[in-house]
């Protein structure tokens, strides 16, 4: 990976580890945040929004508006973060955004791709901001509200399903985490995406092996996550997930009448070394003391230079 | 004894497909439940828009969401502890919350059903009510059925409504359509004011009926719409009697009518007494429903003992005496569908 053989891999390379480096900077000025699923997902993410899908300029502001209050019948203001992938056009391509606590993951990609200022990420988590630390509707790059999580992907089927009905050619991207397999609703969703053939589905699966408490395979085993998703119906394949020419290959592969599943094997400390120090306690970084966010902040610097050399 | 009402037999099977005729944004989406839900008939004549979702409510929110953001207008019909219960969250974060136009069409309201505590939403309304950007309707008769679609689909976000199936009376003529946020003024006068909803309105007039042969002045007002609960008619008639008010619903008499017309009345200051006549805090269980109203207080007896109450004496109305006014017999006759 680290020797691209083209100029759209190395684009995209840079994309990842920018994504990558943008969290850690972050989470080391706040004292806190969601870093190990920049690990895990920066490729996913870059490699979607950089080769795979098919989305138009963004329609949104670069800075991110204030919050404009809830949806609801008496507030026209609404704002939708999915203006940040484009206008929702028949011919494009779709985004939907199921781990909301990745938020902040998609907001570095948002800047990295052009589609938000880096200013934007100074409004993460303060009030009155779109900018949420567990991104919503009106967040920036995301169309649904999934924060609860596995109720993406039926949301999506359901786009998928109208579009079908209207004849539109574009595809429904989604990405999942791994997690999201735990919830039930996760299986009702892949019956039903198989059982209405709804082939313009594609869910890249952030499979890092890690949730909230811990090793996924000790809090509860959801393997052999391929098999069980083909039994359900579904085209699936496998990914080296820091690997962007495999993650963009596996995008174009057929898969007639049936929803096409990429599994992108991650490593939760990718690109941070450091990190796997606090196996298998991931999910949320804070400092335990100056000393170790030093640390940290070493390696950030590391990466600044490898990346400037 | 013949019925003084006309008895529809399945009116939302033959309304939703007439409705639905020159709607081709409207879909229908099922959960295993299509002609218990009386569904099939739209199944059948729009194939193209009716999707079956299997037993799994939690994906058919989601999917219905998808599908109202892409401007269709889906209607989820299943058993309205299928809606209201099991998917809650996803009812609430996929739907309610983006104020999506999903309608959700639920059936088997109370007691309604000898299915016993797992298919009898007794609790429906109140769970509905607490969901922001929720409208919350429900129909008495066959006429509503036959309206309320007009209603639903008039709303800008979501809404549930709480729906009859099988042979439902006609208490209401045919040219007076369920109105959004309209109470129906069934009858007016000055001692108590009875508001009731859904089947328990067809007990009301039996028992207002019998009142009125001793003398009694009563308001009755029918309630279709649960939420919003503004409707200056239903403050007026709450500011009226002279000895109190009564809530009969078919439902818990907490987080429903009852509730609704406690909060209405404390807001406006209005110090009266108010008897909700419900289910009180306990679940029901599988019977009939002449017997699950008459144990549980819903029915025109207990209506009679709550005005009683208000009134401070007795007017020796027997079961006969109100049996005599009796609407119909035809209920005790239909037999249970498939659950």
């Amino acid at each position: 990976m680290q020797a691209a053989s083209s100029a759209w891999q190395a684009h995209t390379q840079r994309v990842a580890q920018n994504i990558r480096r943008r969290v850690l900077d972050y989470v080391i000025r706040n004292n806190g945040g969601y870093l190990s699923q920049a690990c895990s997902g920066a490729e996913i993410l870059a490699t979607l929004y950089t080769r795979i899908m098919n989305l138009g300029p963004s329609r949104a502001p670069m800075i991110p508006a204030p919050f404009p209050g809830v949806p609801s019948a008496h507030n026209p203001n609404f704002f939708n973060g999915a203006l940040y992938n484009g206008a929702p056009e028949p011919h494009r391509d779709r985004f939907f955004f199921s781990p909301a606590h990745y938020a902040l993951v998609l907001y570095a990609t948002l800047i990295e791709v052009g589609r938000m200022s880096p200013e934007g990420l100074e409004l993460f988590n303060q009030d009155g901001s779109t900018v949420e630390m567990i991104g919503a509707e009106h967040s920036p790059g995301i169309e649904t509200t999934t924060g609860s999580l596995g109720q993406c992907l039926s949301q999506a089927g359901g786009v998928a399903l109208a579009r079908k009905l209207k004849g539109e050619t574009g595809r429904v991207w989604v990405m999942l985490s791994d997690g999201e397999f735990q919830e039930g609703q996760t299986w009702e969703a892949f019956a039903a995406l198989a059982f209405h053939k709804l082939d313009n589905v594609g869910v890249y699966v952030d499979v890092n092996g890690f949730q909230c408490d811990g090793k996924m395979d000790t809090v509860m085993q959801i393997e052999p996550l391929h098999a069980r998703l083909e039994s359900f119906g579904a085209a699936v394949y496998e990914a080296e997930g820091h690997d962007m020419e495999q993650l963009a290959a596996l995008a174009t592969l057929a898969h007639a009448s049936k929803p096409l599943v990429v599994l992108a094997r991650t490593d939760p400390a990718h690109g941070i070394e450091i990190l796997r120090a606090r196996a298998p306690k991931y999910h949320y970084v804070r400092f335990q003391d100056e000393t170790e966010r030093a640390q940290y902040r070493d390696w950030l610097e590391e990466m600044n230079v490898i990346d400037t050399s | 004894m013949a019925s003084e009402f006309e008895i529809v037999t399945r009116p939302h099977a033959k309304n939703l497909v007439a409705w639905a005729k020159d709607k081709p944004r409207v879909v229908v989406l099922s959960a295993d439940l299509t002609t218990s839900c009386e569904a099939d008939t739209f199944r059948d004549a729009y194939p193209d828009r009716f999707f079956s979702m299997g037993m799994a409510e939690q994906n058919m929110m989601g999917f219905a969401a998808g599908l109202a953001r892409e401007g269709f207008f889906p209607y989820i019909h299943t058993f309205a502890v299928f809606i209201t219960r099991r998917p809650f969250d996803q009812l609430a974060m996929s739907i309610a919350y983006p104020n999506l136009p999903v309608r959700f069409i639920g059936f088997l309201p109370g007691i309604t059903t000898p299915g016993g505590v797992t298919h009898q939403a007794i609790d429906d309304i109140a769970l509905m009510r607490i969901v922001p950007n929720m409208t919350v309707l429900e129909v008495g008769d066959a006429t509503e059925v036959e309206s309320v679609l007009d209603v639903a689909q008039s709303i800008n976000g979501p809404v549930y409504v709480r729906m009859l199936r099988g042979q439902v009376p006609r208490l209401f003529r045919e040219t007076e359509p369920l109105q959004f946020n309209h109470a129906r003024i069934v009858s007016q006068g000055s001692d108590v004011t009875i508001l009731s909803s859904g089947i328990c309105t067809e007990e009301a007039l039996r028992a207002t009926r019998a009142l009125a042969t001793k003398g009694i002045s009563l308001h009755h007002s029918h309630i279709s719409t649960h939420k919003p609960f503004t409707d200056p008619r239903v403050l007026a008639a709450l500011h009226a009697p002279r000895y109190g008010v009564v809530t009969l619903e078919n439902h818990l008499v907490t987080g429903g009518l009852g509730s609704a017309v406690a909060e209405m009345m404390a807001e406006h200051g209005i110090g009266k007494k108010l008897v909700r006549l419900g289910l009180r805090d306990e679940y029901a269980h599988g019977a009939s429903r002449e017997y699950l109203m008459k144990k549980y207080g819903l029915d025109a007896m207990a209506l009679v003992r709550a005005v009683e109450q208000l009134m401070g004496e007795r007017f020796g109305l027997s079961e006969e005496d109100l049996a005599a006014v009796r609407l119909t017999q035809v209920h005790s006759a239909a037999k249970a569908e498939a659950l």
